[in-house]
């Protein structure tokens, strides 16, 4: 025999009361856990994303959602912005890095990101299978798209209008995979990349099917009676430099094979200001890097060739100070920094993080409220069964541990409940905000932190009991025995 | 053997119990004859260390009981007094067995499975030693009572009211059980009644009287 077989032998005889209590801290602790675990994982996802971006540049709007969209590409774009005004600001030489993205599609939920290569560095993306994207109509998915969609290299899918799954379909235009990113951990698994040039084309149908435009399309026709580097040729007319620029660029022959790809695949009359949209675009895209774009004429015309957002580096910490307000006063786009409207996003939740934590800690003191009355009225009952303890020997400290050791036999007990609930929620809750807001939190593994709640969870137990085992430790033993 | 001298006891101002002198020899039985509320429960919790007398010394197998204090006296109870109430008050979460080793552990003494075993077979209720205190029947009870009053071998075997919800028969039965128990283990016995059938059983008793609360007798006289 010993005190904790004993004091099991009471929790076990009282089942009811034992369980209800038990229950009630767990389900406190299971909410702390849940809160720890969950806000601990939001705030990394999304500090982990925004990492290197000090700005975001878009259309003009709510900052945050600009910075949702761009980001963490879990809310529509506030907008488009003309590439000119872009590269103007790119220029900049506070601006020591900027990836464009155009945005407006996605695939079963997965966003379709026009994008440069760089945007995949920046992310650590490493190709796992096949390649990175090159051209139009080719994409380079995140781990998690690979493995949810099903998709693998050479599938096609026709992106859909929007966000949302079951959005307005591109029929016309079926996109190829060459390649699957491995996983990152970050914002890419779940994102689809592919060139800027493939959301101007696949866009640029749609302009073209709401205001048919007689230019362009004789432009198109003749666009179609050639092939890509025919395409080429007629731009090199056009512009000299346009065309040196485009040669430069890492991506431009295998372009013009996509192209090719396309054509063969697609009897529409779009080719032509596919080509065009590409020759504008590949600048562009150099242009972050190399210099401005070739024909400001050509790129003013076309109207699918826009930004949604320009990721920015700063070269200096100290233009935070004044590129901010420069580009929200002196243009027409909107700068957002994400780490300040994250934190502003945070203060906005704050309050319901503290709504949740108090919610938790009241489930906490309400168990050991009903710990305490459990034990108490355990002991109005059991007083002989004390009394009879100190007539076999027991010193009344031994009393005293007997009673804390039942309250911490059911604190141990409702904190190992409320931890593995805890998890099992944070799992569940993890899975529902992934699939709800495409936001990956990750897998949930063993916080140190948990530690302290479990170390909460039994003060709780000791405090519950703490008053019942001094009534315990002052029983008079004479005068309950006298009674019996 | 048991000591009393000049042992008065009172709660608030009223006198329960007044003892100028009263000792029982080692491996003696006696029997405390008294009326409720005449002071013989006080009497037996004042011998176990339970009840501290308000004046007075008492002396139990040597050990003078009122100059012990605090764990020193607790576990002298527990180790050299067995008592048996009359409520019997077995632990009902316990198994028999666990009942028997609590003695011991409470005590501070070594737990033998073994011993707790051979304590039921002598009492004869060996069979039980996994069951519940509910699932016997009372004379089981007040077997296995008795069981763990005798574990830690006592020098003083003390039993209030043993026999006073039982029949003629029964009771008979556990003032035998009791005798033979103390003998074993050649404990002093008191047994503290107000039933009148078992004092033929016993050759001395003690009697009180709750209307004077003031004897010293201890003399036999039979009825």
């Amino acid at each position: 025999m010993n005190l904790f077989k004993l004091s099991a032998s009471y929790l076990r005889q009282r089942t009811f009361s034992s369980v209800l209590n038990v229950l009630i801290l767990a389900l406190g602790i299971a909410t702390i856990v849940v809160l720890l675990l969950v806000s601990d994982r939001v705030e990394q996802n999304l500090t982990r994303n925004a990492q290197g971006i000090d700005l975001v540049v878009g259309a003009k709007g709510s900052p945050l959602q600009l910075i949702l969209s761009a980001v963490y590409h879990i809310d529509s774009p506030t907008g488009n912005i003309p590439v000119a005004e872009a590269e103007a600001l790119i220029e900049d030489p506070v601006v020591a890095e900027a990836i464009p993205l155009a945005l407006g599609d996605s695939y079963r939920g997965y966003r379709i990101v026009g994008t440069t290569h760089a945007y995949a560095a920046h992310y650590g993306g490493e190709v796992e299978r096949g390649e990175l994207w090159s051209g139009t109509m080719k994409v380079t998915m995140g781990a998690a798209v690979a493995s949810e969609t099903g998709l693998d290299i050479g599938d096609t899918f026709f992106s859909a209008h929007g966000l949302s799954e079951g959005g307005h379909s591109h029929e016309e235009h079926p996109i190829e995979v060459v390649g699957v990113f491995a996983e990152t951990g970050t914002v890419l698994d779940r994102l689809i990349l592919t060139s800027i040039e493939t959301v101007w084309d696949v866009h640029g149908v749609h302009s073209d099917d709401d205001h048919d435009h007689d230019e362009e399309h004789a432009h198109d026709e003749e666009g179609h009676e050639h092939d890509g580097d025919h395409a080429h040729d007629d731009d090199h007319s056009h512009d000299e430099e346009h065309s040196h620029d485009h040669d430069g660029d890492d991506h431009s022959h295998e372009g013009e094979h996509g192209h090719d790809d396309d054509h063969s695949h697609d009897d529409q009359h779009d080719h032509g200001e596919d080509e065009a949209t590409e020759d504008d675009a590949t600048p562009v895209l150099a242009g972050s890097a190399s210099g401005p774009p070739g024909s400001t004429g050509q790129t003013a015309s076309a109207p699918a060739q826009e930004y949604t957002a320009v990721l920015i580096r700063y070269a200096s910490p100290l233009a935070a100070v004044s590129f901010p307000r420069y580009v929200n006063t002196q243009t027409d786009l909107q700068a957002a920094a994400p780490a300040f409207e994250t934190a502003r996003l945070f203060d906005l939740l704050g309050v319901g993080i503290d709504a949740v934590r108090a919610f938790g800690l009241i489930l906490v003191l309400v168990a050991v409220l009903s710990v305490f009355v459990a034990l108490i009225n355990a002991l109005k009952e059991r007083r002989y069964d004390l009394a009879m303890m100190r007539a076999l020997g027991a010193p009344r400290r031994r009393l005293m541990a007997h009673v804390l050791l039942e309250g911490l036999l059911l604190a141990s007990l409702g904190a190992f409940l409320g931890l593995v609930l805890g998890h099992l929620a944070a799992a569940v809750l993890g899975g529902a905000v992934e699939q709800a807001q495409g936001m990956a939190l990750g897998g949930f593994s063993f916080d140190p932190r948990v530690l302290y709640v479990v170390a909460l969870a039994l003060v709780a137990g000791v405090v519950a009991a703490l008053i019942p085992a001094f009534q315990a430790y002052r029983t008079d033993i004479a005068r309950v025995l006298a009674q019996g | 053997m048991i000591l009393l001298e000049d042992v008065r006891h009172r709660y608030g101002q009223d006198a329960v119990l007044d003892l100028p002198h009263f000792s029982v020899a080692q491996g003696e039985h006696r029997l405390v004859l008294g009326l409720s509320g005449s002071g013989k429960t006080t009497l037996l919790h004042i011998l176990a260390g339970l009840l501290r007398p308000s004046e007075g010394r008492v002396v139990v197998a040597g050990e003078e009981l009122t100059a012990l204090k605090g764990d020193a006296l607790d576990r002298f109870r527990g180790q050299h007094i067995g008592i048996v109430f009359q409520q019997l008050h077995l632990f009902p979460t316990l198994t028999v067995e666990q009942n028997l080793l609590l003695a011991p552990y409470m005590a501070g003494l070594p737990q033998d499975a073994g011993r707790a075993h051979e304590v039921l077979r002598s009492l004869d209720v060996a069979e039980k030693v996994n069951a519940y205190p509910h699932e016997l029947s009372v004379g089981q009870r007040q077997r296995v009572a008795i069981a763990r009053a005798v574990m830690n071998r006592p020098r003083l075997l003390l039993a209030d009211e043993p026999t006073s919800s039982l029949d003629d028969v029964r009771a008979g039965q556990v003032l035998t059980l009791l005798r033979e128990q103390a003998e074993a283990y050649d404990a002093t016995l008191l047994v503290a009644t107000h039933d009148a059938r078992i004092t033929s059983a016993f050759g001395d008793y003690l009697a009180l009287d709750e209307a004077s609360h003031n004897h010293a007798t201890s003399e036999p006289s039979q009825p």
